[in-house]
């Protein structure tokens, strides 16, 4: 076992996350007010996903953890992708 | 490791005394141990309640026609015993029993990474499966949908589907971080020195079956959700009269439950390869395979849900990829049933009665397994789809290799768990009957199934009858070898068991049998040099 090596993370930090959170709720609400038909989904996923990705590495502490745990969440994201991947291929060549 | 640590005074792990004595004192206990036996005798209530519904269908299905019961009792029967056996009794199985009893010992741990998240997930457990028992009781009576709760049925019946689709989910939480613990534990308690090749089998098939657990559950949670969504607040995800799509339930039910087959299998796999090498006196051939084999299982098991609709309107690009992807996954299936069969090759086998179980286990595994590649194959899978060979087919897996892996598991640590050995004799005798009455009951199915007999039907056409009553007789055979095996396990006057019966190499045979509360004395470590099976 190796050392355990504690991070704190300051509040400067969290409070980027907190204005970056804020920001894209902000302009989530913003572009439903503009007409983007078949994009609107891809678009409302893309801010979604960035804000997971804010949450995951400076909220969550990935970033400061071992390269492990980074590799155990990008394998976890891709099965999830290949799952959904798999149905919606189904519903396309339907 | 040697014998050094085995005679000392420290109680054992049943007789310890804690904060609280008696009932009370099991629980309230956060030992991986006791948490493991509660989860085997509530499993063996759940057990004989389901056996007997099963033998209540076998009764109503004797002759053609109604026998003592209509088709919605019969289909609450069917319903409840799929609920019972798949959720509460072979899902949690091997990983919530030796997975709690044993694997931990096997690495080298004092206790699972989080002992009061176990008892916690043990209390999930017993609140999940009374949620879905009382759906018996209350509301507008038992479901009747089967286990699967197939939308858009499901969501339009006026029995009480919701207790049940509640007691499944809260099931599945307990499932959840059952997992999550041993994957820790696994990552972070074991022994200095155990590298992740030097891990005994059993415990990487239990880490393999861990992260289906985590990965797959979340998505029949979400599904059975999505069922009670629709039934309370009319939200149109399957119901076509609503805007939805009963094919999405399907895909969303099968990615959980197909894999959760590999969260009742991998772990009876692990144990009967640690059972193969101790009594044929050998060590086990091609390790590596066997443990990668359990990982890739666990990966390719993800993306094969889809073979269980076939017919139910799938695109058939998505049909041919599916049916290739589940032909994948019977490779690495078939590396762990050659290496099984290599390792006894030579080898200087005693057969006792974990052994003999374990050999009752390839056999029946085989034979579920071949006939699922029946199934995966598009052409085949149309003409027997939903009928009487789907039914034989997963009980071979389900109770032939399931079932069969859990009583091998269950004689081979017995001695281990209560410190007691057990009648062989009677052993072996439970084991014909079991396996006599096991194929008859069952076999008969495939044929009948092949004749076009569909499932989940309280009647039948006369030609069927036959094969319906060497049924019936089967049921009956089984239901003997389950009584004398309990008998026999149950009455706990056997002759005193040393500390390592069978000549097993891992650690669990280092220590007294019971084991101390804390497991070992001396916390094991592993040398550069030491070998996975080198604890003799
Ligand atoms: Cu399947």
């Amino acid at each position: 076992m190796t050392a355990e090596s504690v991070h704190i993370t300051s509040y400067r930090t969290y409070l980027w996350v907190l204005i970056a959170l804020l920001f894209l709720t902000f302009v989530t609400i913003t572009v439903t007010w503009i007409d983007l038909s078949a994009l609107t989904v891809l678009v409302a996923l893309v801010i979604a996903s960035v804000k997971a990705y804010i949450v995951l590495t400076w909220f969550m502490h990935l970033k400061y953890e071992s390269s492990l745990f980074r590799v155990l969440v990008i394998v976890v994201l891709a099965i999830y992708a290949l799952v959904i991947g798999l149905t919606y291929f189904d519903y396309l060549l339907r | 490791m040697t014998a050094e640590n085995i005679h000392h005074p420290e109680p054992s792990y049943l007789e310890y005394r804690g904060k609280y004595k008696g009932l009370l004192g099991w629980l309230t206990t956060t030992d991986h141990k006791r948490i493991g036996l509660m989860y085997m005798y509530a499993m063996m209530v759940f057990f004989i309640v389901g056996v007997i519904l099963g033998e209540l269908m076998r009764l109503e299905l004797f002759r053609p026609g109604q026998q003592f019961y209509g088709p919605q009792v019969y289909n609450g029967l069917f319903t409840l015993h799929g609920i019972i056996m798949i959720f509460t009794v072979v899902i949690p199985g091997l990983a919530a029993v030796f997975g709690n009893f044993a694997m931990p010992i096997m690495i080298g741990a004092k206790d699972v990474a989080f002992p009061r998240l176990n008892l916690f997930s043990w209390y999930l457990f017993i609140l999940g499966a009374a949620i879905a028992l009382s759906s018996q009781f209350m509301g507008d009576g038992p479901p009747d949908t089967g286990w699967t709760f197939y939308a858009p049925y499901s969501v339009t019946t006026h029995t009480n589907v919701i207790a049940a689709v509640l007691g499944a989910f809260v099931l599945g939480f307990s499932s959840i971080l059952t997992g999550l613990n041993f994957i820790v534990t696994i990552h972070r308690l074991r022994a200095p020195g155990m590298t992740f090749f030097k891990m005994p089998l059993f415990p990487w098939a239990v880490y393999a079956t861990a992260w289906i657990q985590v990965l797959a559950t979340p998505i029949v949670g979400i599904t059975l959700l999505m069922i009670i969504a629709e039934r309370t607040l009319r939200i149109g995800f399957f119901d076509p009269n609503l805007g939805g799509d009963p094919v999405l339930y399907q895909h969303l039910f099968w990615i959980y439950s197909h894999p959760a087959v590999y969260i009742m299998i991998l772990p009876a796999m692990g144990v009967v390869t640690e059972i193969i090498p101790t009594f044929s006196q050998r060590r086990v051939f091609g390790y590596k395979a066997i443990a990668l084999s359990s990982m890739a299982i666990a990966f390719v098991g993800y993306f094969v849900w889809a073979h269980h609709m076939f017919t139910s309107g799938m695109s058939s690009t998505a049909r041919w990829i599916f049916s290739l992807l589940t032909f994948l996954v019977a490779v690495p299936s078939a590396i762990k049933v050659f290496n099984w069969v290599t390792t006894m090759y030579k080898g200087s086998i005693d057969v006792k009665p974990p052994f003999l179980y374990s050999l009752g286990f390839i056999f029946l595994f085989m034979i579920g397994g071949l006939t699922g590649l029946s199934l995966g194959s598009l052409a085949t899978n149309i003409h027997v789809h939903d009928t009487a060979y789907v039914v034989a087919h997963f009980h071979y897996i389900v109770f032939g290799g399931v079932g069969f892996a859990f009583f091998a598991a269950l004689h081979y640590w017995y001695p281990k768990m209560y410190g007691r050995m057990y009648n062989f004799k009677l052993a072996n005798i439970a084991f014909v009957f079991l396996f006599a009455g096991f194929n008859l009951l069952y076999f008969p199915q495939f044929i009948i199934g092949l004749m076009g007999m569909p499932r989940r039907y309280f009647d039948y056409l006369p030609q069927f009858t036959f094969g319906m009553q060497l049924s019936f007789y089967g049921g009956i055979l089984l239901a003997i070898g389950l009584v004398l095996m309990l008998y026999n396990l149950f009455q706990k006057n056997g002759a005193k068991a040393p500390a390592n019966p069978w000549g097993g190499s891992t650690l669990e045979w280092t220590i007294p049998s019971p084991p101390p509360v804390e497991n070992f004395d001396v916390m094991p470590e592993m040398g550069p040099d030491e070998e996975p099976y080198d604890y003799k």
